[in-house]
């Protein structure tokens, strides 16, 4: 099948097969969002937070990072670490409640997911602080939403990670809807990439659906920060065509009319096209990216399915190394 | 042995673990140039440089948020508070991430921060200078909480805080932080956490109390006729619950004293466990001598909010 693939285009300086990895990580994510909207409705796995059209900016992003670098995700990006070999087994589990859907962050320098929002911010600037001061590589690169940008410890984190010069990218996925509350609810901003001015360091803002755009913001900002440049904030703005979460009904407030525009524009057909269109990439190809797909989210749902259920005793374990005498009394 | 007070003790302490362990790091609002606003921090940034002690923005959840991420990279941060309630913004922090995040990972990664702070009343300090907001740290689970009344227990515990693997709170009574000279080991001296120190043996009455209290409860017993036990506990969490069930087998009678408001304070932990574990000990009702159910007042009238000496010796004779 690779044989009839172009290997020579190179779109947004990614060849042939760069552009076809990008392309199986947006499948891979967008199967996974797809595939837990109906395990949730099936009951097999509990309230997901939707992340449908976000794939552009969380491959885009993440594929300017190398190895060493750390992702920070918020509960948008559960699903982030699949472009590092996180398997779809463990996150499913996470959206299971059980204990074994969490896991090393230094095994995949993907930090745990964010729940409270923007208060995993400060934790990037800290490590790629902290990197820096032990001359170690690593950039860390944290995710959030547009309405994350209200809140305090976003702002705190930024401007330490300025400050200390840290080496962090800041990607804000600017979808337009903090559940029910619209941007202009959150913000007199023009653009929340504005806000980067405050903090003395770069800011862009991104068309977030074009994920060689956000690939390349991404990368100059990695380079920069790699290069002693400190931060960026990189704000991609789309508009979001699906739920907040699985028990969210938008019906009520957004505008249903341009989530159809968003729909029809989503992310992942548009840049299936564009490498259709080059050549680099054949229906049988996209074809057996979703299949594989597919069957990493079977077998993944098929093994969190027959682990067996948590030992309670876990309620027990891991909050301290050494825990207090007394913390069983209940 | 060095004749030191406790701010000097801690300070001690922070000069120690640093040159002892190169992942020990001091991060904090004014602790480098100006050596911490009480002079805690004083000479490290000379002795240990820019990465080791660090002057932060002035910004809590972000100074705290900062140290979880890194620990992430291999550091044991010592962050301090500049006051009990500046403390507050960064509770976000704490509860959500400081006392989870190990957890969260299933036990795979440590965050051996300490958290600092000086804490308390009765220094004639504008408002929010003077709180005891040890509840709320105790409270969270996944966090120890540590307070020292002497200068050698100042730097012991603060030795321990920084080189236990899990996150601690240390509390540090700034109303003795001059008042008095302790003898205090040179070098390394490290004061286990959860064990409770018998500041004074007695038999009638047992006086429960933590940091500034201590001495308040040392008067209070040099005023009375009775013999009174003070138990300084030390360490909240984990508590010695064995130190203080023993004296009050012994006394049969429990006084317990500390600054913060009454309701839900520590002191009703300490009364609920003695009521649960010693009922058939005791001679009396649990008392309980705090501060009260309002904000911390101004400080030309604190006094009338502080426990007392006379306040402990009404509550002690009303027992005996």
């Amino acid at each position: 099948m690779a044989t009839d693939t172009r290997s020579d285009v190179r779109f947004g300086g990614l060849a042939g097969a760069d552009l076809l990895e990008l392309h199986r990580r947006m499948v891979l994510l967008r199967t996974y969002d797809e595939r837990s909207v109906i395990y949730h409705r099936q009951g097999r796995i509990g309230t997901y937070a939707i992340f449908w059209n976000h794939e552009a900016i969380q491959a885009g992003a993440t594929f300017a990072l190398g190895a060493d670098d750390w992702i920070f995700p918020s509960y948008r990006e559960s699903a982030i670490g699949l472009v590092r070999g996180l398997p779809a087994q463990t996150i499913l589990q996470w959206w299971r409640g059980h204990p074994s859907g969490w896991w090393n962050p230094a095994d995949w320098n993907v930090a745990s997911i964010s729940v409270p929002i923007a208060s995993h911010v400060p934790h990037a600037a800290g490590l790629a602080w902290g990197k820096k001061l032990r001359g170690e590589n690593g950039v860390a690169m944290a995710f959030f939403g547009d309405g994350a940008t209200s809140e305090g410890e976003f702002h705190e984190g930024v401007n330490l990670a300025a400050v200390m010069n840290a080496p962090a990218v800041f990607i804000c996925n600017n979808n337009h809807w903090a559940i029910s509350t619209p941007l202009e609810a959150q913000t007199r901003a023009e653009t929340l990439a504005d806000k980067a001015v405050g903090y003395g360091i770069p800011g862009v803002t991104v068309d977030g659906l074009d994920v060689l755009a956000v690939y390349g913001a991404a990368r100059e900002a990695v380079e920069r920060a790699r290069a002693g440049g400190g931060p960026t904030l990189i704000e991609c703005v789309h508009y979001r065509a699906a739920p907040h979460a699985t028990a969210d009904d938008p019906s009520a407030y957004i505008d249903l009319a341009r989530v159809e525009e968003e729909r029809a524009n989503e992310c992942l057909g548009r840049f299936e096209r564009l490498l259709l269109d080059a050549g680099v990439l054949t229906e049988e190809r996209a074809e057996a990216a979703r299949k594989d797909a597919e069957d990493l989210m079977r077998a993944g749902i098929a093994a969190a399915e027959a682990e067996p259920p948590a030992d309670p005793e876990l309620v027990f374990t891991n909050a301290y190394v050494d825990p207090p005498e007394n913390f069983r009394n209940g | 042995m060095a004749e030191l007070t406790l701010v000097e003790a801690v300070n001690d302490a922070l000069h120690t673990e640093l040159a002892r362990d190169d992942d020990v790091m001091v991060l904090g609002e004014d602790v480098g140039r100006a050596g911490g606003v009480f002079r805690a921090t004083a000479g490290l940034l000379d002795r240990f440089g820019p990465d080791r002690c660090v002057d932060t923005p002035l910004a809590e959840a972000g100074l705290l948020g900062g140290a979880v991420g890194l620990c992430m990279a291999g550091w044991r941060p010592v962050v301090e508070m500049q006051y009990d309630a500046f403390s507050y913004p960064s509770l976000n922090q704490l509860i959500t991430h400081v006392g989870r995040y190990r957890w969260r990972t299933g036990g795979r990664m440590q965050f051996p921060l300490t958290i600092r702070m000086p804490y308390g009343g009765g220094v004639r300090a504008p408002e929010l200078h003077d709180d005891s907001p040890e509840a709320y740290y105790v409270h969270t689970p996944g966090i120890k909480v540590a307070i020292p009344s002497t200068p050698a227990d100042a730097k012991g515990l603060l030795a321990s805080a920084i080189r236990d693997p899990d996150p601690v709170v240390v509390l540090e009574p700034k109303l003795v932080y001059r008042t008095s000279r302790g003898e205090v080991p040179e070098g390394e001296h490290v004061v286990p956490l959860g064990e409770a120190r018998i500041a004074r043996e007695g038999s009638d009455v047992t006086l429960v109390a933590y940091g500034a209290m201590v001495a308040v409860c040392e008067q209070a017993a040099d005023a009375l006729d009775v013999s009174c036990e003070i138990v300084d506990i030390r360490s909240l969490r984990p508590l010695d619950e064995r130190a203080i069930l023993a004296s009050v087998a012994k006394t049969g009678r429990v006084v317990i004293v500390h600054e913060a408001p009454r309701t839900a304070g520590f002191g009703a932990e300490l009364a609920a466990l003695i009521a649960e574990r010693a009922i058939f000990d005791l001679q009396g009702p649990v008392l309980r001598v705090t501060g009260y159910d309002v904000p911390y007042p101004y400080w030309t009238i604190e006094d009338a909010y502080m426990p007392s000496v006379e306040r402990v010796v009404a509550a002690v004779n009303s027992l005996t």
